[in-house]
């Protein structure tokens, strides 16, 4: 099959060994911005053969959890954390869930190892695909809160904000999942660890605060999904407090950068055992 | 331009927990050294667990040796891991980074990876999915792919940004004889244009003895044997190969077919015997004769293989290696 002789060709010697000469020129390495898109939109790429029908489970779960909540909770204070854990719970659902079952199952499979042996920033990679997943949350976040808003009938003035809370809260849930998914021993794990950060936002960034006990409440307050939901219900109020805002939504910053920096580090080590 | 200099790792022992038991302490990689020249197409050939992965996964940086170095065109990649992906293209056995990609994409993003602007992948990318056949797949998700084609798809994404080394773990499984062909013309014309290195490892002893400069036999661990295919298959020269197939139990009621069960390695049906020329003769005069004939569904007499090699040196796996 092969035809060409090793001695036959240029610089190439099988009897004698090559010369002691200084190292070779290294290839280029991938420069962050331009792989971190490549990662982006491959990972995009996924949606459409992999992801379409989980993303409308996420939205109908959101939609069908306001329903059944629609005949429990009054129309002031408690329909609006309603409609914004609802659709901060779209983000929880394919940032942490999917993104820790996507890492979890790739670090399992030895399909790190691609990455890994490309001269790509390991920042790239994961910021690439924890945007990636944010960004797929997009759709089912705006119909939530747009469909919650008609059903409760709330404000649709400052839904803009969205712009705001999905990427911020999105970074924060999806540098959790990748950390998780990265950190878990087994993929099973993964999913586990996955399933129960999307519970939590559910129960915790769902339910009304007040009615819950002290103890969970101070939960409430650990999770990076909770100050979306804040941000997002404070502005259906006639004059929304935009420094409150602004604050929960710094939160979900700071912690979107600490979690990334985290699933970054997770990355590395997974990469190299 | 590869040197390997005394390459040792060790799997630490698992303790058993409860339903599954413990492992022992296994020395994947035992003692390595190895040389690999420029320009050579360079083999790794040993049954299943043999270690031959694991060496791989140290020469690419995707592991770190408990002992001994790595020296690739001059870099030192068990000091610096993270060089090997600048200097060598790697096609791993899984493909689950790429499955839900299509295969344009699949070889673009590789491609961007490697550190190529946009259009150069892109220009890369169609030159190299020419190249194998596999234009028509382009717009395909690897996912819906068969076996073969995938794994070519892969090895078109592992072309994809210009490597001096490409280390190749078992590339041609579940492939076609076209695809198969595709891989090797693929690999020549790098050879011919740049001098490109290949690292291969195998399990299928025809794919060695065909495509292999130089191949390392590796048994638990360790190097038994480093040369050229026909240099190795020099050492067992003075022996035939003879395969029995029998019909249907092996008739060990004719004295002289008994006799020769001790020296045979029976798998099933077939009994396969290692012989110097005259004793190989004789069997096959004795099999082809009188009653043992119409027990005997098949025969065959061959010069040995790389897999007789393998036996020959003392491999312990009895079979594993492949001949297709």
């Amino acid at each position: 099959m092969s035809v060409v002789p090793a001695d036959v060709l240029p610089g190439s010697a099988l009897a004698v060994d090559e010369p002691a000469v200084g190292a070779a020129e290294l290839g280029p390495r991938a420069r962050l911005w331009p792989s971190l898109a490549a990662v982006y939109r491959a990972q995009l790429s996924r949606a459409r053969v992999a992801r379409i029908p989980l993303l409308f489970v996420a939205t109908f779960q959101s939609v069908g959890i306001m329903i059944l909540m629609r005949g429990v909770v009054d129309d002031g204070a408690e329909a609006q954390a309603v409609v914004a854990g609802s659709s901060v719970l779209v983000v929880a659902f394919v940032a942490l869930n999917l993104l820790a079952q996507y890492f979890g199952q790739l670090r399992a499979s030895g399909g790190l190892d691609h990455y890994a042996t490309l001269p790509v920033p390991p920042a790239a990679v994961v910021l690439g695909a924890a945007g990636a997943y944010a960004s797929f949350t997009v759709p089912g976040t705006v119909v939530t809160a747009v469909f919650g808003c008609v059903l409760f009938g709330l404000p649709l003035a400052h839904l803009w904000v969205l712009v705001a809370v999905i990427p911020l809260a999105g970074a924060a849930l999806a540098g959790l999942g990748a950390a998780l998914g990265l950190l878990a021993p087994r993929p099973e794990l993964a999913t586990l660890l996955g399933q129960l950060g999307m519970s939590a936002a559910l129960l915790l960034g769902v339910l009304p605060a007040e009615r819950m006990p002290e103890a969970v409440r101070f939960t409430r307050d650990l999770l990076p999904s909770t100050y979306g939901v804040e941000a997002f219900a404070r502005t259906f109020g006639p004059h929304p407090d935009w420094a409150f805002v602004l604050g929960d939504l710094a939160v979900c910053g700071f912690v979107g950068v600490v979690s990334l920096a985290v699933a970054t580090w997770a990355y590395r080590r997974a990469a190299v055992r | 331009m590869c040197a390997v200099r005394g390459l040792t790792k060790t799997y630490p022992a698992v303790r058993g927990r409860r339903g599954a038991p413990g492992t022992p302490e296994v020395r994947a990689t035992d003692d390595v050294t190895l040389d690999i020249r420029r320009g050579e197409i360079f083999g790794l050939l040993g049954p299943n667990g043999a270690g031959k992965s694991t060496l791989v996964r140290q020469l690419t940086g995707l592991m770190r040796p408990d002992r001994g170095s790595v020296e690739i065109l001059g870099h030192d990649i068990v000091r610096h891991p993270e060089r090997a992906a600048r200097i060598l293209a790697y096609l791993g056995q899984e493909s689950t980074a790429l499955d839900e990609l299509t295969v344009s994409l699949a070889a673009e993003t590789t491609g961007r990876l490697r550190g190529l602007d946009i259009r150069r992948a892109r220009t890369e990318r169609d030159d190299v999915l020419d190249e194998l056949g596999l234009a028509p797949l382009a717009g395909r998700p690897l996912k819906k792919l068969s076996g073969g084609q995938r794994r070519l798809a892969c090895f078109a994404a592992a072309l994809v940004g210009e490597r001096p080394l490409l280390v190749l773990d078992e590339p041609t499984t579940g492939m076609d004889p076209v695809a198969r062909r595709a891989v090797w013309s693929a690999v020549d014309r790098r050879r011919a244009e740049r001098g490109t290195t290949v690292l291969l490892v195998t399990h299928n002893v025809i794919e060695a003895e065909t495509v292999l400069d130089r191949v390392a036999v590796l048994d638990r661990g360790r190097v038994i044997a480093c040369d050229t295919p026909a240099g190795l298959k020099e050492q067992v020269a003075g022996e035939v190969r003879v395969d029995l197939v029998w019909r249907d139990a092996a008739p060990v009621h004719v004295p002289e077919v008994a006799a020769l069960r001790d020296r045979a390695v029976e798998s099933g049906r077939l009994w396969t015997l290692r012989l110097g020329p005259e004793e190989a003769r004789a069997v096959v005069a004795t099999v082809t004769g009188g009653a043992a004939f119409a027990a005997l569904d098949d025969f065959t007499l061959a010069t040995p293989s790389l897999e007789d090699v393998y036996l020959a040196l003392g491999g312990a796996a009895q079979q594993g290696l492949v001949k297709a």
